[in-house]
């Protein structure tokens, strides 16, 4: 097989490795993009489709205000909002503890210049009178919403594509060598020669990572999630609560999507399954925040596979160990609104050797020693 | 108490398999979504509603008895759950649904899954409108409640169902407006002598439904093609190409249509079991072997679930999953038994291979209809909605198939999660793509099995 020389080989092609191709691309650079299965196949694309800043670790918070500045402008990069909308995200609590969490995250967010109302109960009530009695504050944030996990990714890989990227589907990487200056990554079908290697395989990244002899303590994650028959739409923001075990939005047409909890991932087999067990769960934790839920139909419940870290937050940054690799793996079950700001940020380390955002806490080092 | 065989639907699979495991001295635990054992094909009227066996049945009055005969009997050694949906399965546990409002689980060590059919339908335009059914959606009806759909009813579509319904409506003195036959006659007058030989007196009985048709002047096209349902609220009129190819207007107020039968194969789905495209059926069925066996430890399959081949094949395979159930748990098998259920089996599979043959599914019809034409009426995908998806965006990122194709444009992911659609979206997908329907693949199906309510449940008291 004649090696094909490129300058980036990317592997992974979730929302993440997909606009990393195409940030590359756009700067006029040779990349290859590989993906195993269908690109935003595994968490990119069967996600709940948050996106958000709300809630978010203060690490992630930089890196969360650049992709929103993409995602406003998405529809005018790739061709398509990916049915975006910025419905606002409610992030509500069930008791005092919680309610004292939520003010607590107030200071958090004006740090970084993200603002949000805290609504009392009165007023919570007054605004979304929908609500059930167990909920007692909210913290709103106006410039959150949603949007298709199912589109994202294939929009962007083929912006990338029309750029210049080449991506490959179905196209499992079998064997990465490194001779310390350039990348031999194989398929079963052809081998790429690169001098820069980017690691956004989402769980599997973890192992690319341990191959280069700086192992992350990745485990799987497969987020649990239902959807029930399209209703009358009043559910207009994108509803969380303090600890995560529930979430859930309505979109325009009328379906509910609502999750929490963990279903079954099997990631040799690249195999994942609903928990009927817990989708239940997610039942009563739903008609605690929106009780006129009751006796509506759920009619599909699905999950797929993701990385979390120890901390729940990626590994974003070079490798500390090897020249010309760079990870951005283990988003910990909320990485679909960070992938398109990630494209750009390795974009810019890739070429620049810098970006101006700040990614230090993310770095993979932290796992180190 | 254990139960450690489980049984999925209570038709006439279902229900011979229950009589084998009892003999044996197994108590299975028999779930049927029905309200009481018999299956859709002898399906029994709600409560104080009795009509007799012959009038609901016809010719088939005497095998109804005795598939409800033998329940009846085999009930107190038996844990029978009516109205419960198996909504999911994981591993060796069943989630229930009871009554539409409570959940349960249950384990198993060996499983039976009958569910039986589900009818194969093509969208044509007006199809979505109120007062068109499915053949035997109408058939159902007609059954339990002893209503027609309307009071000019057109039928439409091929197969065995079309004319013995036709039939039926005629004995219940329900008007038909017209039997729209896809299939020519001169294709059936053909295999006639095939038929015959394979199996008399159920090709004499398609005869004699149809000789009462035509006695009764039902207006009957064969070799039609159906063009389109018009309409406001409810249809005005059907629109049809003759055998000839001339228009012809059908004044009807309801439609039923139905291109035979498909497997409900959900269930088998989730339980893990692999498919493979039938090409003689034209269906995606489950891989099992004839014992009903399949890839998957303790999993067996019996029925139309399994392979369309009617209520006669089911009984057999019913009984005959159950010795291989008793098979795998060690217990004595009668070989033979065994053997003259399997040498049943390969007989009515022979005369069921003629009449797949008669009837294939109209896909040159399907190809022919106009872009417009919803596909998948839940989520309102039409053809072009679909070929869109190939064209513009999705061929450039191949492999597209028709999960993939789900993803981008929705089809198959409303309420009937593609039992509709499903099939029609992969003949349409695998035209467009210029490959088979193998290639073009079949929707997964995802729990839950049928849609379930969103109520409180106390989930601790399940586990």
């Amino acid at each position: 097989m004649t090696p094909v020389e490129t300058d980036v080989v990317v592997v992974g092609g979730g929302g993440a490795g997909c606009s990393t191709a195409w940030h590359l691309a756009l700067r006029n650079t040779r990349v290859v993009l590989l993906e195993r299965g269908l690109v935003g196949g595994q968490a990119s694309g069967v996600n709940y489709g948050g996106v958000r800043q709300q809630g978010r670790d203060p690490a992630e918070l930089p890196i969360s205000a650049r992709s929103r500045e993409i995602w406003q402008k998405l529809k005018s990069l790739i061709g398509t909002e990916a049915e975006y909308v910025v419905s606002g995200h409610l992030k509500l609590a069930r008791n005092d503890e919680e309610a004292k969490d939520l003010e607590r995250y107030l200071e958090v967010a004006a740090g970084y210049g993200l603002e949000l109302r805290y609504l009392p109960e009165k007023e919570l009530k007054q605004e979304f009178p929908w609500l059930g009695p167990k909920v007692v504050a909210g913290s709103y944030c106006a410039t959150d919403g949603a949007a298709n996990p199912r589109l994202l990714a294939p929009a962007i890989a083929r912006a990338a594509r029309d750029a210049g990227a080449d991506i490959r589907q179905q196209a499992e990487v079998v064997d990465i060598a490194h001779d310390g200056d350039t990348f031999t990554v194989a398929t079963k079908e052809a081998v790429f020669r690169a001098p820069v290697l980017v690691n956004t395989a989402g769980y599997w990244g973890g192992a690319i990572a341990e191959r280069f002899g700086e192992p992350a303590p990745i485990s799987s994650f497969s987020p649990n999630m239902a959807v029930t028959e399209p209703i009358p739409y009043f559910i207009v923001p994108n509803l969380g609560v303090v600890g995560g075990d529930i979430y859930l939005r309505q979109i325009d047409r009328g379906n509910v999507i609502f999750g929490g909890g963990r279903g079954f991932g099997d990631p040799e087999r690249v195999r994942s399954r609903p928990s009927a067990l817990r989708t239940m769960e997610s039942f009563a934790l739903a008609l605690e925040l929106v009780p006129q839920l009751k006796g509506v139909e759920v009619i599909r419940s699905w999950t797929g596979i993701d990385g979390d870290m120890p901390d729940h937050i990626p590994v974003v940054g070079p490798s500390s160990t090897t020249k010309g690799l760079f990870h951005a793996f283990g988003f910990s079950g909320h990485g679909f609104q960070l992938g398109p700001g990630i494209g750009a940020i390795m974009s810019e380390l890739v070429l620049d050797g810098k970006t101006p955002t700040p990614i230090e806490p993310l770095s993979i080092g932290r796992f180190a020693g | 108490m254990t139960a450690a065989v489980a049984i999925i639907g209570a038709g006439p699979a279902g229900v011979r398999a229950a009589e084998v495991l009892v003999r044996a001295g197994v108590r299975p635990r028999v779930f049927d979504e029905g309200l009481a054992a018999g299956g859709r094909i002898y399906q029994r009227p709600p409560g104080a509603f009795k009509r007799s066996a012959k009038e609901l049945y016809g010719l088939e009055a005497a095998k109804a008895e005795r598939v409800h005969n033998i329940f009846a009997k085999l009930e107190k050694y038996l844990d029978y759950r009516p109205q419960t949906l198996v909504w999911d399965i994981a591993g060796k546990t069943l989630f229930t649904l009871t009554g539409g409002t409570a959940y349960g689980t249950e384990t198993f060590e060996q499983i039976i899954i009958a569910p039986g059919a589900v009818d194969r339908v093509m969208p044509l335009p007006g199809w979505t409108l109120p007062g068109v059914t499915t053949l035997g959606g109408a058939q159902i009806a007609l059954k339990t409640q002893g209503v027609a759909i309307g009071e000019k009813v057109a039928l439409v579509g091929s197969g065995p169902l079309l004319w013995l319904l036709a039939h039926q409506y005629v004995q219940a003195g329900a008007p038909l407006a017209a039997l729209v036959d896809t299939t020519s006659f001169a294709a059936k007058a053909r295999a006639s002598a095939a038929m015959m030989a394979g199996d008399a007196a159920t090709t004499l009985k398609g005869v004699y439904y149809t000789a009462t048709l035509r006695l009764k002047r039902i207006p009957i096209h064969e070799g039609a093609v159906p063009v389109a349902i018009r309409g406001e609220e409810r249809p005005r009129e059907l629109l049809i190409k003759d055998g000839k190819g001339r228009d012809v207007t059908i004044a009807c107020d309801a439609v039923a249509l139905g291109w035979g039968l498909k497997p409900e194969t959900r269930l088998a789905d989730i339980a893990g079991v692999p498919f493979d495209y039938d090409e003689v059926q034209q269906n995606w069925i489950p891989v099992r072997e004839m014992s009903g066996k399949t890839a998957v430890q303790g999993v067996y399959l019996a029925g139309d679930g399994a392979r369309i081949g009617g209520a006669d094949m089911a009984e057999l395979a019913g009984a005959r999953a159950a010795w291989a159930v008793l098979g795998e748990r060690g217990a004595f098998v009668d070989e033979d038994e065994v053997n003259r259920l399997e040498r049943a089996l390969k007989k009515e599979a022979a005369y069921r291979d003629v009449l797949d043959k008669l009837f294939p599914f109209p896909s040159e019809i399907l190809a022919g209809l106009p872009e417009e034409t919803v596909l998948c009426r839940c989520e309102g995908v039409s053809i072009a909605g679909l070929k869109r998806t190939c064209a513009a965006d999705a061929v450039a990122m191949t492999p597209l198939e028709v999960n993939r194709a789900k993803a981008f444009t929705r089809v198959g992911m409303g309420r009937c999660q593609g039992r509709m659609c499903g099939h029609t979206a992969s003949e349409i997908l695998a035209r467009e793509l210029k490959c088979g329907v193998r290639e073009a693949g079949r929707l997964r199906a995802q729990p839950p099995v049928k849609p379930v309510p969103l109520v409180p449940v106390t989930t601790e008291a399940l586990t």
